[in-house]
């Protein structure tokens, strides 16, 4: 036994967890944990400048590699910066695990220098989260933490402790085991149940697949491809849903909702059958609820048993994680297939092809980002932020490379592309990562260009600079009768900006340009800015008013001229520009 | 809407009832009643509350409140055949004539005067709502100075048990009774 301060025993737990990266923010209550980070040389500390951004490139990165994120700061402020972070991992689903320094215990509820009840404001927020009060303690509570915050259902977990708790001395135990009662997760589905969905597919002849985040946290991109092929299912990928099924695939559909493919959305009205695989019928994916699938039977499979029945009522919900269900349940399943509900939906697909773009001079912003799809290499990593440059990157997502597609779905937080694409980089530092800004976001969380340039992250960052606050634009043109307010955004010269921060800027007005600006910052070795000016009024199509049902989706206006983009029928080549 | 009566074990920790409580909160349920104790099994504590809301809606949070990892079990016992009181503590004005009367009225409830001075006299009274409601409303006309309720506490009939836990599962656990060799910060609820 080895006598251990409790900050060693953090580290110690960290390093036999697999911790590479700390994604940290120091202050004088973490100031013990910053004094053994020399000790633990294979663990890496990132600085970054402002703790949320550690929360969401903790959280991109553990997306990515399927590994728990690791993030910390300090007490009060410093541990209410993360709140964001910590809501957004919440909302999707991501494992991370969160270090705050707290205040020493004998100031703890006096209202000490820089303290904050963070284990209170955190609880809607978390999975589980502990103050630690005993230094005997830490060693149990990291490693229930990393099991909690990546068993089940993921999420976050936050563990506080207090610097004297930091600074105390203990014999250091690893404990083998965990054991936390009253928490097992189900992952195997019930048979019975399994086996009465399969007869659902079977006996169905309109059926869809809405495909979900489950299916990405779970890996279950075989077993998913595995039924689809089988039974000849479409398969309907949600905004966290997408790289969860090859793009290219001749089954794949796109999204659903209320920035989805108009066809889809018809689709879902016609189907016999609905399968929601991993996914929890958000607001979003299936506007006015007593309308949504109205024809379907519904099979809903969540390892979560509070998401079922939560939004609606499925006919065979089953509980556990996507991969093992889908293994038991696609031997019983029948080779089909299903050509008339292809060719309807084929049809619906060539009425309303949805994702198309105008030939103009304008420079579109959807135009900007199809063109980013198209020319970067087949492995990238795409980031976003929140609004309409998120919809158009997810509407034109249509790329193989599995969990490439990194965006905020639950939370919507906007500033989540800077700080996230440093995480995505870091999982995968030889890859090409795009952070797909925002003008709005990227200004709320642009300090951390100082991070990218420090590390020397090679992040091609592009502004869709509609200069505006775009979504909220639009809902105020739409459903506002125009009266835009506080939408339009005074901007700094974002090219002088990453000049500042140490990085190549660029500034694209002409249409003509822009190829030419995608290639040169790809050859970029560096983190390279661009400053996409697009044009500022252009609305995200189809778009379901709020509190509509699928069916009333506005499509996107039908243009008399040529047209730059059409989508074909199927695969990616078809896809790609014509 | 009816009135749902849930049971929860829970380990006695630091800041389960906030948990549990911010569940309903978030759902806008206003909880009518609670009661926590000690149960059978050493670590875990057992609550009653009661709240009132559609079927559907409860089973909602109750399903978010299974996932809190500190609640070990958890059970709606409107549905079952079930065994409820509550205990009240009603301090009545009772000059030396009237305490006659009020002890007239409490042994026909079946209930206890637990403590008698000059002026007042403090009556124990147990059972159903119903009849606590009704002791309390024979003896308001004397002038209630002081009343408290525990809120309901209940448990199944015969074998039944939807509550029941393995308890080897909490004896070897390390969670120490809140407080025991720590700084006392907060306490179990």
């Amino acid at each position: 036994m080895t006598k251990m301060t409790g900050a060693q025993i953090v580290m110690e737990c960290l390093a036999r967890e697999g911790t590479e990266y700390i994604f940290g923010y120091p202050g004088g209550a973490n100031l013990p944990l910053y004094d053994t980070l020399p000790q633990y040389p294979q663990i890496r500390h990132i600085l970054v400048r402002h703790e949320q951004a550690g929360a969401h490139a903790a959280d991109a990165y553990s997306r990515i590699t399927g590994k728990p994120g690791v993030c910390w700061g300090t007490s009060g402020p410093g541990a209410t910066n993360l709140v964001t972070g910590i809501a957004n991992a919440w909302m999707d689903s991501v494992p991370v695990v969160f270090i705050t320094g707290a205040v020493v215990t004998w100031l703890i509820g006096r209202d000490g220098f820089q303290e904050a009840d963070i284990t209170g404001i955190t609880v809607p927020i978390t999975k589980q989260n502990y103050l630690v009060l005993d230094v005997n303690d830490i060693a149990e509570t990291i490693r229930e933490a990393f099991h909690i915050a990546t068993t089940g259902r993921p999420g976050p977990v936050l563990v506080d402790i207090p610097r004297d708790i930091q600074q105390q001395v203990t014999e250091f135990h690893w404990p083998e085991t965990v054991d936390v009662p009253g928490y097992d997760p189900v992952t195997k589905g019930d048979s019975g149940q399994i086996k009465k969905a399969a007869e659902l597919i079977n006996e169905a002849e309109r059926p869809l697949i809405l495909a979900g985040h489950g299916v990405l946290i779970s890996q279950a991109y075989d077993e998913l491809r595995e039924l689809a092929e089988r039974a000849h299912i479409p398969v309907i990928c949600t905004l966290l849903g997408l790289g969860g099924f090859p793009g290219s695939h001749e089954l794949f559909m796109g999204m659903p909702g209320m920035h989805g493919m108009y066809w889809n959305n018809i689709a879902i009205g016609e189907a016999d059958l609905v399968m929601g695989i991993g996914m929890r019928f958000d607001d979003r994916v299936t506007g006015r609820l007593k309308d949504f699938a109205s024809k379907a039977k519904i099979v809903h499979i969540d390892i979560d048993p509070a998401e079922i029945g939560k939004n609606l009522h499925p006919a065979v919900p089953i509980i556990g994680d996507v991969k093992e269900v889908l293994r038991e349940l696609n031997p019983q399943v029948v080779s089909a297939r299903h050509d008339t509900w292809h060719r309807r939906i084929q049809d619906i697909r060539a009425e309303h092809p949805s994702i198309t773009i105008p030939k103009v001079d304008k420079v579109l912003p959807q135009y900007v980002i199809k063109k980013i799809y198209d020319l970067s290499p087949k492995d990238a990593y795409y980031v976003t932020g929140v609004g309409q440059h998120q919809m158009w990157a997810a509407q034109y997502f249509w790329g193989d490379n599995p969990a490439s597609f990194i965006t905020s779905g639950g939370l919507g937080t906007m500033g989540f592309e800077v700080p996230a694409a440093i995480g995505a980089q870091f999982a995968r530092p030889k890859s090409t990562v795009w952070s797909i800004c925002g003008d709005g976001g990227f200004q709320m969380t642009l300090e951390e260009l100082a991070t990218v340039v420090e590390y020397e992250l090679p992040i091609k960052f592009a502004i869709i600079n509609n200069n505006h606050l775009g979504m909220v634009r639009q809902w105020q043109h739409m459903y506002y009768a125009d009266n835009l307010q506080s939408v339009a955004l005074f901007q700094p010269d974002f090219v002088k900006l990453a000049e500042a921060y140490g990085m190549p800027g660029m500034r694209i007005i002409e249409k003509a340009d822009v190829d030419g600006a995608i290639e040169k910052a790809l050859r970029h070795p560096g983190p390279v800015l661009i400053n996409f000016e697009v044009e500022q009024h252009e609305d995200t199509f189809p778009a379901m008013p709020p509190g509509a049902a699928l069916s009333e989706t506005v499509d996107t206006p039908t243009y008399d001229g040529e047209y730059e983009f059409m989508p074909g029928t199927g695969s990616r080549e078809k896809v790609r520009s014509q | 809407m009816s009135t749902h009566t849930i049971v929860a074990l829970v380990q006695n920790r630091p800041g389960v009832l906030n948990r549990i409580a911010s569940k309903w909160r978030q759902r806008g349920f206003n909880i009518e009643s609670l009661a926590v104790g000690h149960s059978e099994i050493p670590g875990l504590s057992r609550m009653t509350f009661t709240v009132d809301g559609m079927t559907n809606d409860v089973d909602q949070v109750l399903k978010q409140m299974d996932k809190i990892i500190e609640v070990v079990k958890l059970s709606d016992l409107t549905e079952h055949d079930m065994v409820h009181r509550e205990l009240a503590l009603v301090k009545v004005a009772a000059s030396e004539q009237q305490r006659s009367a009020i002890i007239d009225i409490v042994e026909v409830f079946r209930s206890k005067v637990v403590d008698v001075s000059a002026e007042a006299l403090v009556v124990e009274a147990t059972g159903t709502e119903e009849k606590v409601d009704a002791i309390i409303e024979m003896l308001r006309p004397y002038g209630i100075k002081e009343l408290v309720r525990t809120g309901r506490i209940a448990m199944t009939r015969g074998s039944v048990n939807p509550m029941a836990v393995d308890p080897t599962r909490f004896a070897q656990h390390r969670y120490r009774p809140a407080g025991e060799g720590k700084a006392k910060v907060g306490s179990l609820i």
